[in-house]
């Protein structure tokens, strides 16, 4: 378990290290900084000497080495546009975006996996029906379709929610519910699925013929077997909710990191760029490296490594 | 509740007659046609592409003509998806828009499955530092959202039809490449292939006579699953401004133009969304009808 886990670090270590040359080469492919960030009416001395100051008349290597000896210590440089640490942008709008995301994890969670679990006890009945709806239009549009659909219903016509903004519950009810849906698509239908695959095996069979409860059948014995492919696809959601939140954030106006990589793309700001990647790629990895945790902890075969 | 549920060893048993009894030509042709599911999704599909494809002889008029007298007016049978604030006609728009949508999006399938199809069978084949390469290359592909990682990359090279295409390719390929190579390395341990070997097939002709068919269905029905997401994928690209430019139409950024009319013109927006949401639907179930007919026998192994 150990070695396994001291593996998973190196090599999302070198994940790491590949995918910060990466974006270090592609953003200077982009254009000398001194062309694109001032005024046309500036001299060549000027020019000059902003990269000086930059560093940026240095070789490659030698800005990569000053770069990632930069990363170590937190310093991800300043801004172009706003000429604060680009570190510091980056952390105030992660806040946002977090809380976007787990609330629509959670919602996903809270609606999906019951939903599933009904929908495979009570096959063919009204319920089932109502979760294939459920999960064939969830995954059909993108979540910021959705959210245009629930501001027109429930923020326009009805007037019960706010339209767009930060703030309470109440702000974040709509975009949550925008979001989750794709993944709560997903996860009814999945539950499902494994929930039946366990319910048809022999030991469930024992159980019901030793008279075991039904409740405790479904809930206990079978759920348990089934909740490892929930856990993993639920994981990869993760992915798919920061990258619906992108869109969410622009329709909502959420303050959030999507909202700031777009202003910051279209800004040409990349050191701010540079920094929003390598913070959610390292989140990223500590996302999984969790679940790995949690996954072990469910399963005890990979616990003893077997 | 419980008697809902067929019992567990007459299932199985069921099943197990029924793939050893069911011979490998029925399996080809014949349950395509009677699959009601794959047979609707097809043609829903098929219906859409056509009127991309022949959008303009289909569109009543000019998806650029502006007639400031006639915006923003409601669906009717002059207008049948309305217009919008510059009095252009939504339906002509939305045609248009599927067209470019669709292309950008059946493009990146294709590349991204051929691309990433190829590199995870020669990976699986050639094995060592190649493989090591090209896997370290799919981890990077995965750290990070297909948007995000598309978003920075259009940043970088500009938005333009062609560089969409590519920059949604790099983001899905790697998709491809692990699936195939893990099916690519369980069928070269197989006999026929080291059996092949053995008769002295070159590696080529292993790759490609042996390999190639052996992952053909895993990569058919990773295709078709994949069309929704790319769909998908290209539309919030063009609604956030980073895809197809103005005044050209795709369907993320109609949706995208019709965000300040949701209050009195709400079809600006959602008849194009609606379009896409009936294309993915209709993929969707393509890709997992397909997936259900390839699959119910293997699965049950």
């Amino acid at each position: 378990m150990l070695m396994y886990m001291l593996k998973r670090i190196a090599s999302a270590l070198l994940t790491l290290l590949a995918m910060s040359a990466l974006i270090f080469v592609m953003v200077r492919l982009v254009g000398d900084p001194a062309h694109l960030l001032m005024p046309p009416e500036a001299t060549d001395a000027d020019r000059a000497l902003f990269r000086q100051q930059l560093g940026l008349s240095d070789p490659m290597p030698i800005q990569y080495a000053r770069f990632l000896a930069g990363l170590v210590k937190g310093d991800f440089g300043n801004s172009f546009h706003f000429g604060v640490p680009a570190l510091s942008i980056v952390l105030v709008r992660l806040g946002p975006s977090l809380t976007l995301t787990l609330a629509a994890m959670a919602a996903a969670l809270l609606v999906g996996v019951p939903l599933g679990i009904a929908s495979a006890v009570w096959k063919g009945r009204l319920v089932e029906h109502v979760m294939k709806c459920f999960s064939v239009a969830g995954q059909a549009a993108p979540p910021f379709f959705f959210a245009l659909l629930m501001i027109r219903f429930f923020s326009v016509k009805l007037g019960w929610l706010p339209t767009s903004g930060y703030g309470g519950w109440r702000h974040l009810l709509l975009p949550v519910l925008a979001l989750g849906w794709y993944s709560a698509a997903g996860l009814a239908r999945l539950t499902q699925a494994n929930l039946l695959k366990v319910l048809g095996s022999e030991y469930i069979l024992v159980a019901r013929l030793k008279g075991v409860p039904e409740r405790h059948v479904v809930l206990g014995h079978a759920l348990k077997n089934a909740l490892l492919p929930i856990v993993t696809f639920a994981a990869s959601q993760f992915g798919i909710l920061i990258g619906g939140a992108v869109s969410i954030e622009a329709v909502f106006a959420w303050p959030g990191f999507g909202s700031m990589m777009v202003e910051s793309i279209n800004q040409l700001d990349f050191t701010v760029v540079q920094a929003a990647v390598i913070v959610s790629t390292l989140l990223f990895i500590l996302i999984n490296l969790a679940v790995d945790v949690l996954y072990a902890w469910l399963d005890p075969r990979i616990r003893y490594g077997h | 509740m419980a008697t809902d549920l067929t019992s567990p060893l007459s299932a199985t048993a069921e099943t197990n007659v029924a793939i050893t009894l069911t011979p490998p030509v029925a399996r080809r042709s014949r349950p395509y046609v009677r699959h009601w599911r794959l047979m609707l999704a097809a043609t829903v599909l098929v219906l859409i592409v056509l009127s991309a494809i022949f959008a303009p002889w289909l569109a009543p008029v000019d998806p650029d003509a502006m007639d400031l007298a006639a915006a923003l007016q409601a669906p009717s049978h002059l207008h049948w998806f309305g217009t919008d604030p510059l009095g252009r006609d939504v339906l002509s728009r939305t045609l248009f828009g599927a067209r470019m949508s669709l292309f950008i999006a059946f493009c990146a399938v294709f590349l991204a499955g051929v691309a990433g199809a190829a590199i995870g069978i020669l990976s699986a084949y050639f094995g060592g530092w190649i493989d090591g390469m090209v896997m370290r290359a799919a981890d990077i592909q995965y750290a990070l959202p297909p948007v995000i990682l598309a978003m920075v990359l259009i940043g970088i090279i500009g938005p333009n039809t062609s560089n969409v295409i590519i920059v949604i390719t790099l983001t899905n390929w790697a998709r491809f490449a692990r699936v195939l190579r893990a099916e690519a390395l369980s069928l070269s341990q197989r006999d026929f292939v080291l059996l092949a070997r053995l008769a002295g097939a070159s590696p080529w002709r292993i790759a490609l006579r042996h390999l190639l068919p052996g992952v053909r269905d895993t990569f058919l029905v990773l295709l078709t699953l994949d069309i929704g997401l790319i769909i998908i994928l290209e539309s919030a690209l063009s609604f956030l401004g980073l895809g197809v430019q103005p005044p050209t139409p795709s369907w993320g950024s109609m949706i995208s133009d019709g965000r300040a009319y949701l209050e009195n013109a709400w079809w600006i927006s959602v008849m194009p969304g609606l379009m896409l949401m009936l294309t993915v639907l209709a993929a969707n179930q393509l890709g997992d009808a397909f997936r259900e007919l390839r699959y119910s026998a293997r699965e049950v192994e």
